[in-house]
């Protein structure tokens, strides 16, 4: 599937994007939670290490809102090293040398996955905004095509930090007997208010922007660049923490001795916000940011089972494993904590971590040793009990 | 735990007292000594909750089931008989509301196994009347102004909560002060008087 359009979006055409591809077509199509049959339905992948002879050692990973599936590589795009680099390779929490990793692109992603920047099947142009809503349910039933066609009946571990938690909850919720461990990271089982309105802000930001041409700027030669940049840098505000910004930038001033007394970026923090929306739309489509974000404000795990949460995990056979940071304000502890507590109500097997960091909400992607000791020992002593050999 | 696999002696009652492959909930579980030793010899399938963060961290990161929480707010979370059985060792004298936290125990699990620090002993009920003063021992070694005991009691202090609560004792031990059992029988006027600790095994009566 490629686009040929020759919009002036900076993402590259998808078919130029290395990686596996799995296409349901009409035979087997995605049956979405709005009531939508997608097909065909593109899934775009990648893998690391090596599956085992008897197909038990494969771990999905389950990568955030603007994330992808380059977990442990350079990225295609960008140049730079994948986005759990730290976190996914030979010798690493999870080691590449025990586990089979699988990370596939979203559904509604712009790396190759089926989204509203691929063409419509039925006008051979992108969808846009004739792409159907999707929801986090969704994205876990297209990962389960995923890892069916790789073969697996089970697998060993599903983690994911952020939006990649929601997904976690979702396949351990909806698929138990196909998870042996979950570890959702820096999650929650519903979007709160806050969360809905700062992904407000950044949808507004992109649709006023006057290249968003109603989402079909990819047929108008058109692209919303300065409003996903705006929607962007709002939202890493959200994934940092104010001791972090003090601690990174204070109130140093860029490249100058003196105040401007205007409004060109006088401020370091200014910079680098700016600096952060402007590479943000080199590898990101402002349509997907809609669709995405749209998925997480949708998120309610609770809502889909009565209103209680613990009935999301009644008779689960899944070891879960939460873990949460001090100084996450997008997805605070006590998050995490409503969700240990509707686990215990059902005495499943739980272990919940709350980390010492003031890197904010993106501390589960930096160096934070005691956040990767714990995974390793949490992921080691599952892999003792599903009776997975050590390399 | 130490390399050859002995632990505390009170530790290893505690051990002595549960089957194979039981389902046990250590509450309070520290580093996960108990957990770990219960999971190698026993088979059984435990879960922990720890107050302090690096507590928990260490327990998962030697990939133990546990939680952090709180004996006062988070036992009422887990449903009724979900555990074969709920250990608390040495806590009770620390929890906000222990009435409640064995209540708690005992709902969740078929057996609870509780353990404390006798307030009953000839050394404390001495140094009170002889020297007025707060006592400091083995089993009670903190001073008045940093210890985490707020609500110490003595055996029979004890057996009357578990009454009051419709508990029965299935078993019990005096301990000295390093925790190994004393030729006494636990519910004796003399145990509460040379007994450092004491351990029950309890179920709904």
């Amino acid at each position: 599937m490629t686009t040929t359009f020759g919009s002036l979006s900076r993402v590259p055409a998808s078919a130029a994007l290395p990686g596996y591809r799995l296409t349901l077509g009409p035979e087997t199509p995605l049956k979405l939670d709005c009531g939508v049959e997608l097909t065909p339905c593109t899934l775009a992948y990648q893998t690391y290490g090596r599956l085992n002879a008897d197909k038990t050692n494969a771990v999905l990973v389950c990568h955030a809102l603007t994330g992808d599936q380059y977990v442990a590589e350079v990225h295609p795009v960008t140049g730079k090293l994948g986005w759990w680099e730290m976190m996914v390779g030979p010798g690493k929490p999870i080691d590449t040398g025990r586990y089979f990793v699988i990370c596939v692109n979203v559904l509604g992603g712009c790396m190759g996955s089926s989204g509203p920047r691929e063409a419509d099947p039925k006008t051979g142009k992108p969808y846009g905004l004739a792409f159907p809503i999707i929801t986090i349910g969704d994205m876990v039933e297209a990962q389960l095509r995923v890892v069916r066609h790789l073969g697996i009946e089970r697998l060993f571990a599903v983690t994911g930090g952020s939006m990649g938690a929601m997904q976690v909850l979702q396949w351990a919720s909806r698929h138990p007997e196909k998870v042996f461990a979950a570890i959702p990271i820096a999650g929650a089982a519903r979007h709160s208010a806050q969360n809905i309105a700062f992904h407000e802000v950044g949808r507004q930001a992109i649709m006023a922007d006057p290249e968003w041409r109603g989402g079909d700027y990819a047929n108008q030669d058109t692209s919303p660049t300065r409003g996903l940049a705006v929607a962007r840098m709002a939202a890493h505000i959200t994934y940092l923490s104010e001791s972090a910004l003090h601690r990174k930038f204070g109130r140093n001033l860029q490249d100058r001795e003196q105040l401007s007394y205007g409004f060109e970026a006088d401020f370091q923090v200014e910079s680098y916000l700016r600096h952060q929306g402007i590479t943000f739309v080199d590898r990101f489509d402002a349509n997907s940011y809609l669709y995405i974000t749209r998925a997480m404000d949708y998120f309610d795990l609770a809502a889909e089972h009565g209103g209680v949460l613990a009935n999301a995990f009644r008779g689960t056979t899944c070891r879960f494993c939460l873990i949460s940071f001090t100084s996450d304000w997008l997805f605070p502890t006590r998050e995490s904590r409503a969700i240990v507590h509707a686990l215990n109500a059902v005495a499943a097997d739980v272990s919940f971590v709350e980390i010492k960091s003031d890197k904010g909400h993106d501390a589960f992607l930096l160096d934070e040793p005691e956040f990767h000791a714990v995974l390793n020992g949490f992921l080691g002593g599952s892999a003792e009990l599903a009776g997975i050999k050590a390399p | 735990m130490t390399r050859n696999g002995l632990i505390r002696p009170d530790l290893q009652l505690v051990a002595d007292m549960i089957e194979d492959g039981a389902r046990v909930l250590d509450v309070g579980c520290g580093d996960g000594a108990l957990l770990e030793h219960l999971k190698r010899d026993k088979r059984a399938v435990g879960r922990g909750i720890e107050l302090s963060q690096a507590g928990v961290n260490a327990c998962v990161g030697r990939g133990l089931s546990v939680v952090q929480g709180d004996a006062d707010t988070d036992l009422p979370d887990y449903p009724t008989a979900a555990f074969d059985y709920a250990i608390l060792s040495q806590t009770l004298q620390a929890t906000e509301n222990p009435k409640g936290v064995l209540s708690e125990l005992a709902r969740i699990a078929r057996h609870a196994i509780v353990s404390f620090p006798n307030f009953g002993h000839w050394r404390v009920r001495w140094t009170v009347v002889a020297h007025g003063r707060m006592p400091v021992t083995q089993a009670l070694a903190y001073e008045w102004w940093d210890t985490p005991n707020i609500h110490l009691c003595t055996i029979r202090d004890f057996l009357r909560l578990a009454e009051t609560l419709g508990v029965a004792i299935v078993e019990g031990w005096a301990l000295d002060g390093g925790g190994r059992p004393l030729p006494a029988r636990v519910t004796s006027r003399w145990a509460n008087l040379v007994a450092s600790q004491a351990i029950f095994k309890l179920r709904r009566a």
